[in-house]
């Protein structure tokens, strides 16, 4: 499996990467290097296998339905300068046509 | 007081040798005079942790001193620590100031340990050469043109330098074991579950685990004392009671079992540092251990296969950074789409892009069986190839690494640096227990012996690794220079 040019700018699409245009063939020369070197897991056979999903075969431990987090939105907001009552800000989404 | 063990300090602090200012400050001023030439911290905490050694003070005059009250500690920039930037290594995290302590932090913290600073790491504990952080490379101070191992390299190094004491670390496919291999250090990593990851920076969430990394066994059971124990805080953190892990410390291992994995020792391996191991072996059985010939079979396939879980895991964990709640968020986006793509286009470094991107195609649509499937199932297989192997041999012994540390640079193929971890990464698959301890130096460079368990066997590989250092003295070695 070959990840040309056009491919690693899907993925990097995907993943919400913004990738240098001059980076993208060492980029899709690297990734697929790297699938050719995965593919060695067609080697073996694990048609009755069941896949595992967690070392310990583990479940996700249950817990009383009680509050235990805080509301700590001002120390979190702290974080960042792009805030505004409270909300964060980021570039406008939904566009509107004002009429003059 | 810079060569002294934690074990050792621990004495010299209630013997009134020194106070825990004086070792606190002995400590601070080695990271000022060496660390320009390793570069092993990110950040250096040196009013808070003068505070907090003031404070340890009157803990060890009042009587309310815990065992190890005053020692200092340097934390791997991938915990959070409240108030003071936890980087990761990335420029993703470079004004990340964390609002919380991870728990591994705040225990520490509450046991009255004196953290010194943040260590340097591979950006997000994706490396094996510590050569991916934004911070720059670490270097070996066994020798300044190399490398000093990943993720963990900047808590290695400063340990092998003697600029802490002992540090923490994290192991996701060999990221404590193989530094600590690389610079002549003890370094353990836990069982899945065993030290809560609340506040440790994931990577890989079924993988990631974190642990101690020091000049001895005995060292790296007082802080797993610590570290171990259930966390309500993290939904994958074990319920399960810890053992007292000095107690065992010099129990016998006569009779004890140990399997040679005959695909640890294929040519694969440097004849060099497989003659070391060898040799570290032969000490194990004149303490009485017996030495058996196992076999796992897909250890080959491990790699191709943790690098399709461990991507897979991070592109999902990794998503988080989009510019807009915290950590870099570039300059006057055009659009919603914009400020997520530039700001983790220019905010993560090539490696780690590399591996959000593989982890996004195996786990894109029509891929997902032929990738992410088949590798949870050969995860299984190489799982019970260790199960197998424990229901006839107590430990398993290899090498940590296939050579000695390597030169800076030199492996820039992704894909061979990714072979490095070859010993390791089976481990993380599995999710069980393994320590690397010092085994001995090829031209002056250190090589570590690895030591599988069973599932929560800490004890045991803790044992078996202070037994080897009460008649060998690999471990007291220091690099020449610091």
């Amino acid at each position: 499996m070959s990840l040309l040019p056009k491919d690693v700018a899907k993925v990097a699409h995907l993943a919400r990467l913004a990738l240098n245009e001059a980076d993208i063939p060492k980029y899709s020369e690297n990734l697929t290097n790297i699938l050719g070197f995965i593919e060695q897991m067609n080697e073996v056979d694990t048609s009755h296998i069941e896949p595992m999903a967690h070392p310990l075969d583990a479940h996700q431990r249950l817990r009383p339905d009680v509050v235990t987090e805080h509301n700590q939105r001002e120390l979190f907001q702290t974080l960042t300068l792009h805030t505004e009552a409270g909300l964060y800000l980021v570039p406008q989404v939904i566009e509107t046509k004002i009429e003059e | 007081m810079h060569t002294k063990t934690i074990a050792e300090l621990i004495q010299g602090l209630r013997a009134k040798e020194f106070s825990s200012e004086e070792l606190t400050r002995c400590y601070l001023d080695r990271i000022k005079s060496f660390d320009k030439q390793v570069n092993s911290f990110v950040t250096i905490t040196e009013e808070q942790a003068m505070q907090a050694a003031k404070q340890a003070d009157k803990r060890l005059s009042d009587g309310t001193a815990e065992l190890l009250t005053g020692v200092p500690l340097a934390q791997k920039d991938i915990f959070c620590t409240s108030g003071v930037k936890t980087s990761c290594g990335s420029k993703m995290l470079d004004n990340f100031i964390a609002p919380y302590d991870a728990t591994t932090v705040e225990r520490f913290n509450k046991a009255g340990m004196v953290m010194l600073g943040k260590t340097n790491m591979d950006e997000f504990a994706m490396g094996s050469s510590n050569e991916t952080s934004y911070y720059g490379p670490v270097r070996n101070p066994w020798d300044l043109n190399r490398v000093p191992g990943g993720s963990s390299g900047g808590s290695a190094a400063a340990v092998a330098a003697r600029l802490a004491p002992a540090a923490t670390g994290t192991d996701t496919g060999g990221s404590i074991r193989q530094p600590a291999a690389l610079c002549n250090l003890t370094g353990l990593k836990p069982t899945y579950g065993r030290v809560s990851r609340y506040g440790m920076i994931a990577f890989a969430s079924s993988l990631d685990q974190g642990g101690p990394m020091t000049q001895t066994a005995e060292d790296a059971a007082l802080l797993m004392q610590v570290m171990a124990g259930f966390d309500q805080k993290d939904s994958t953190s074990v319920d399960r009671e810890v053992p007292d892990y000095s107690a065992t410390l010099n129990d016998s291992i006569k009779g004890l079992r140990i399997g040679l994995p005959k695909e640890y020792f294929d040519e694969g391996l440097e004849p060099e540092v497989a003659k070391l191991i060898q040799a570290a072996i032969q000490e194990y059985e004149k303490l009485g251990a017996t030495i058996h010939e196992i076999s796992l079979p897909e250890t080959k396939l491990s790699v191709p296969t943790y690098y399709v879980i461990a991507p897979a895991e991070c592109s999902s964990n990794l998503s988080r950074y989009d510019g807009v709640r915290f950590g870099y968020r570039c300059e006057n986006p055009q659009n919603l789409e914009d400020l997520y793509k530039r700001s983790r286009g220019e905010g993560f470094g090539a490696e780690v892009k590399r591996r959000i991107m593989i982890g996004t195609y195996a786990l894109s649509s029509g891929y997902y069986d032929a990738y992410y499937l088949k590798a949870q199932k050969l995860r299984r297989i190489v799982s019970d190839d260790f199960r197998k192997a424990f229901a006839e041999v107590d430990v398993i012994m290899g090498p940590t690494s296939p050579s000695p540390a390597f030169g800076l640079g030199a492996k820039s193929d992704p894909i061979s640096m990714y072979l490095s971890d070859i010993y390791t990464i089976a481990v993380n698959l599995a999710g069980i227990p393994a320590i690397s301890i010092p085994a001995g130096f090829i031209n002056g460079l250190p090589i570590g012996l690895q030591i599988m368990g069973n599932y929560f066997n800490e004890a045991k590989l803790l044992n078996m690794a202070h037994r080897y250092q009460q008649v060998t003295d690999w471990h007291k070695k220091i690099p020449a220079g610091f």
